[in-house]
C-alpha cells in the first residue's frame, strides 16, 4: 500500500471540522486526508474528541463548521441513514430481538434489496466472519467474540464506502483481543473497505492501523504511520502518550551538519536534528529500550551517563531499571533478556553506566 | 454441589417464598373457591349456599351441583329453544365490558406510549419530577377524581361553559352519561397503569440501538417501529394487562359516568348481588368473567415462555 499521500488520492477528507457543544470545543479544526483502502486510527484518551469526530463522520453529530468530503462529495449535512457509511458500534449495539441473520440483513432490507439477492449477500457475510452455523441464534446466545463478528458482518453487509469502528476491541478480554485484532484487519483488508477506527489503546492502534492520528483536546497533534508516530514524535504529548519515554527539558547548545547538542541539567545529549536555533528551549525524549546499561564503562564517548539503580522491575521478557542520576533526575531503561540467567547481574544500589546512539534521542520543540 | 443443595433447603429461603404464597392462598385461592362453591347452588330450591356439596341423606352419595346459573348466562330461558342461546343480558354485558376494556386499553396505549417515551428520554435529573406528576393523581381519592369529571363534562359543566364562551359551540354538547364520558373516565383512571410499566421498559433501552438502525439506513420512524416498539413489547403487554383486566370488571366509573344503555358486567354482578339477592347467579357471573380474562392470559404466558425457552 502506498502510504505517501498525494492530494489526488485522498478518499475521505475533513476540512477544518469543528464541533462545539455550547462553549466546549470538542473537535477543533480537524483536517484529515485518508486514502482509499486505508485503516486509519484516531487515537487519544477519553474526552479528546475522537469519538465526536467519528460520530460526525457517521452523521450522528452535525459539525458546527467545516466539511466532510467522501469521494468528492460533501456529506456533512446528510443524515446517517443516507450516508454510504456504516459503523461498528462500541459493544456492538446488536438488535437483541433479532437473530444473527436478521441483524445482518437489517440494512439490506432498508434499501429494499430483492429477497434472493439478500439471501446470497447475508450468506456471503456469514461465511466471511465464519458464523454460518449460528445464523438463527439471538445475540445474547453468542460469546463476545462472536457478537463482534456479527457486528462486523452487519456493518459490511451494505458494502459501505467507509467503515467506522468505535473502540472495536473494548468489549473483549485481553487474550482474545490480540487474535481478534489480526482477524479484523484481515477481513477489512480482504473486503478492501476504507476504515476509520477510534481507540484509546495505543497498542491496538499500532497493530491495526496503517496510519494513526494522535488527538488531544480536540486537535490532531500528529498523523503518521505507527512507526513514524513512535520513533519520530513531534511533540511532548505524542512522545509521552505513545509508549514509555524519558522526557527532559533542555537547551540547544550546538547545531551543525544534521546534528545538535542539547544540554540538560545532568549532561548533554547528541541527537539527530537539523536547523535548530541555538539557545532555544526544547525537550529530549529517549525511549527506555533505546538505552543500554552496564556496570563497566563502555567504550563510547557520546550520550554516556551514569547513575545508581534505584528500582528494578522484572517483567519476564524484559527488565526495567530506574536509574537515579546526579542531580536527582531519573532515567527509565528497559533491557531484553536474550539469554536465560538466574538473577540480574545488576542489583539495586549499583553504580551503572548507560548510553544510547545519537539516533535514539528525539528533540522536541513543542 | 453439596453447598447449593443445602442452600435450596435452607428454611429461611422457603419462609420468604411462603409469604406471598400464603397471601395468595388466603386472599385469592380461598375466596375464589368459596365463589365457585356458591356459584353451583340453585337459589330457587331454598338450599343454603354454604351447605355441604355432598348429600348423603337419602343413603346414596350424591353430588349436588347445579349448573343452572351458568346455563342461564348463555341461554335466555324465555326464548324459544335454540334461538335463546347467546342472546342474554349477561352476554350483552360481557360484550360491552370487553369492548370498553379494549378501547380503554387502546386509548391508554396511544396516549401512554408517547408519554412514557418522552419520560424515558427526558434528562435524568428531571425524570423523578415527571414521574411524580404521573403518580400525583393517586394522592386524591379515586372517587373524588371521577366525580370531578362529572363537573367537567356536565351539560352546564366546565368544558361546555368554556366552549360556549369561546364561541366554538352554540349549545351545550351532551357528553356526560355517554360513551364519551365513559371512555374519558376509564382512560383517565387507568392511564398511569399503562405509563409506569412502559416507562420502566423504555428507560432501559439502549439509545445506541436506534443509532445503529439509523446507521443501517432506517429513518427515525422506521427505527421506532423496527427497534423501539419490538423491544418495548413486554412493557406494552404488561401495561395493557394492567389496564385491560381491571377495566373488564370496572364498576365505579360506569356507575358514575356511564350511560344507562351500556351496562357492564360489574354493574350486573352488583345488581344480582344486592338488588336481586341472587348470590349464586352473581358468583357464576364472576367466575365466567375471571375465566374470560384468565384464558387469553394463560395462552400469552405459555407462548412467551415457549419463545424464551427456544
Amino acid at each position: 500500500m502506498n502510504l505517501a499521500l498525494s492530494p489526488g488520492d485522498s478518499y475521505l477528507r475533513t476540512e477544518r471540522l469543528v464541533k462545539r457543544f455550547y462553549d466546549v470545543v470538542a473537535v477543533d479544526e480537524v483536517s484529515l486526508s485518508i486514502a482509499k483502502g486505508e485503516i486509519f486510527a484516531l487515537l487519544g484518551s477519553s474526552g479528546c474528541g475522537k469519538s465526536t469526530l467519528l460520530r460526525m463522520l457517521a452523521g450522528f453529530e452535525i459539525p458546527s463548521s467545516g466539511a466532510v468530503v467522501l469521494d468528492g462529495v460533501d456529506i456533512a449535512a446528510l443524515p446517517p441513514y443516507e450516508r454510504p457509511i456504516n459503523m461498528m458500534f462500541q459493544s456492538y449495539a446488536l438488535f437483541p430481538h433479532l437473530t444473527v441473520w436478521d441483524n445482518i440483513a437489517f440494512g439490506l432490507k432498508r434499501q429494499g434489496m430483492p429477497k434472493a439477492q439478500m439471501q446470497a449477500r447475508v450468506g456471503e457475510m456469514l461465511d466471511l466472519v465464519q458464523l454460518a452455523p449460528l445464523a438463527k441464534r439471538k445475540p445474547h446466545q453468542l460469546s463476545g467474540g462472536q457478537q463482534q463478528r456479527v457486528a462486523l458482518a452487519r456493518s459490511l453487509a451494505k458494502k459501505p464506502r467507509l467503515l467506522l469502528l468505535d473502540e472495536p476491541m473494548a468489549a473483549l478480554d485481553r487474550k482474545l483481543r490480540e487474535r481478534t485484532q489480526f482477524e479484523l484487519v484481515n477481513i477489512v483488508e480482504a473486503v478492501g473497505v476504507t476504515c476509520v477506527m477510534v481507540t484509546h489503546d495505543q497498542e491496538e492502534a499500532m497493530t491495526m492501523a496503517t496510519r494513526i492520528a494522535v488527538m488531544n483536546q480536540g486537535r490532531v497533534l500528529q498523523v503518521g504511520t505507527p512507526r513514524q508516530v513512535y520513533e519520530r514524535p513531534q511533540s511532548r504529548f505524542v512522545a509521552d502518550f505513545i509508549g514509555n519515554v524519558n522526557l527532559f527539558d533542555g537547551k540547544i547548545t550546538r547545531s551543525d551538519a544534521g546534528r545538535c547538542e542539547v544540554t540538560t541539567s545532568f549532561g548533554y545529549f547528541c541527537a539527530d536534528g537539523a536547523g535548530m536555533a541555538i539557545g532555544s528551549e526544547v525537550a529530549v525524549a529517549v525511549r527506555p529500550e533505546k538505552l543500554h546499561i552496564a556496570k563497566e564503562q563502555p567504550p563510547v564517548s557520546q550520550n554516556l551517563f551514569w547513575g545508581t539503580v534505584s528500582e528494578i522491575a522484572y517483567f519476564g521478557s524484559y527488565n526495567t531499571y530506574i536509574v537515579e542520576m546526579p542531580g536527582g533526575k531519573t532515567m527509565k531503561i528497559t533491557e531484553f533478556d536474550a539469554v536465560r540467567h538466574d538473577g540480574s547481574p545488576i542489583g539495586r544500589g549499583d553504580k551503572v553506566f548507560f548510553w544510547c546512539d545519537p539516533s535514539a534521542p528525539v528533540v522536541l520543540s513543542q | 454441589m453439596k453447598n447449593s443443595v443445602w442452600l435450596l433447603w435452607r428454611p429461611g429461603r422457603r419462609l420468604v417464598i411462603a409469604v406471598p404464597y400464603l397471601w395468595l392462598a388466603v386472599f385469592f385461592a380461598l375466596p375464589f373457591l368459596i365463589l365457585l362453591r356458591i356459584s353451583v347452588t340453585d337459589m330457587g330450591s331454598g338450599i343454603d349456599p354454604f351447605a355441604p356439596l355432598v348429600d348423603s341423606s337419602t343413603g346414596a352419595w350424591r353430588l349436588r351441583l347445579e349448573f343452572d346459573n351458568y346455563l342461564s348466562i348463555f341461554r335466555d330461558p324465555a326464548g324459544s329453544t335454540g334461538a335463546g342461546w347467546g342472546d342474554t343480558v349477561y352476554l350483552d354485558a360481557y360484550r360491552t365490558s370487553l369492548k370498553y376494556a379494549f378501547f380503554t386499553t387502546l386509548l391508554c396505549l396511544l396516549i401512554g406510549y408517547p408519554f412514557a417515551y418522552f419520560l424515558a428520554r427526558a434528562r435524568p435529573t428531571v425524570r423523578p419530577a415527571l414521574l411524580m406528576l404521573v403518580m400525583l393523581p393517586f394522592w386524591t381519592s379515586f372517587l373524588l377524581r371521577v366525580y370531578a369529571w362529572k363537573g367537567i363534562l356536565a351539560d352546564q359543566g366546565v368544558l361546555n361553559q368554556l366552549l360556549l364562551s369561546l364561541g366554538l359551540i352554540r349549545e351545550p354538547v351532551v357528553m356526560l352519561y355517554t360513551d364519551v364520558s365513559m371512555m374519558v373516565g376509564m382512560t383517565y383512571v387507568y392511564l398511569p397503569f399503562m405509563i409506569l410499566p412502559l416507562y420502566a421498559n423504555l428507560v432501559k433501552m439502549d439509545v445506541r440501538l436506534l443509532e445503529a438502525a439509523h446507521d443501517l439506513g432506517a429513518s427515525a420512524w422506521k427505527a421506532f417501529w423496527l427497534v423501539t416498539v419490538p423491544l418495548s413489547r413486554s412493557g406494552i403487554v404488561a401495561g395493557s394487562m394492567l389496564v385491560f383486566i381491571p377495566c373488564v370488571g370496572e364498576f365505579v366509573v360506569p356507575s358514575l359516568l356511564g350511560g344507562a344503555e351500556n351496562v357492564m358486567i360489574g354493574r350486573v354482578v352488583w345488581d344480582e348481588m344486592f338488588s336481586a339477592n341472587n348470590w349464586p347467579r352473581a358468583a357464576s357471573l364472576s367466575v365466567v368473567m375471571i375465566v374470560l380474562i384468565l384464558v387469553p392470559l394463560a395462552f400469552y404466558y405459555r407462548a412467551a415462555g415457549a419463545r424464551k425457552g427456544a
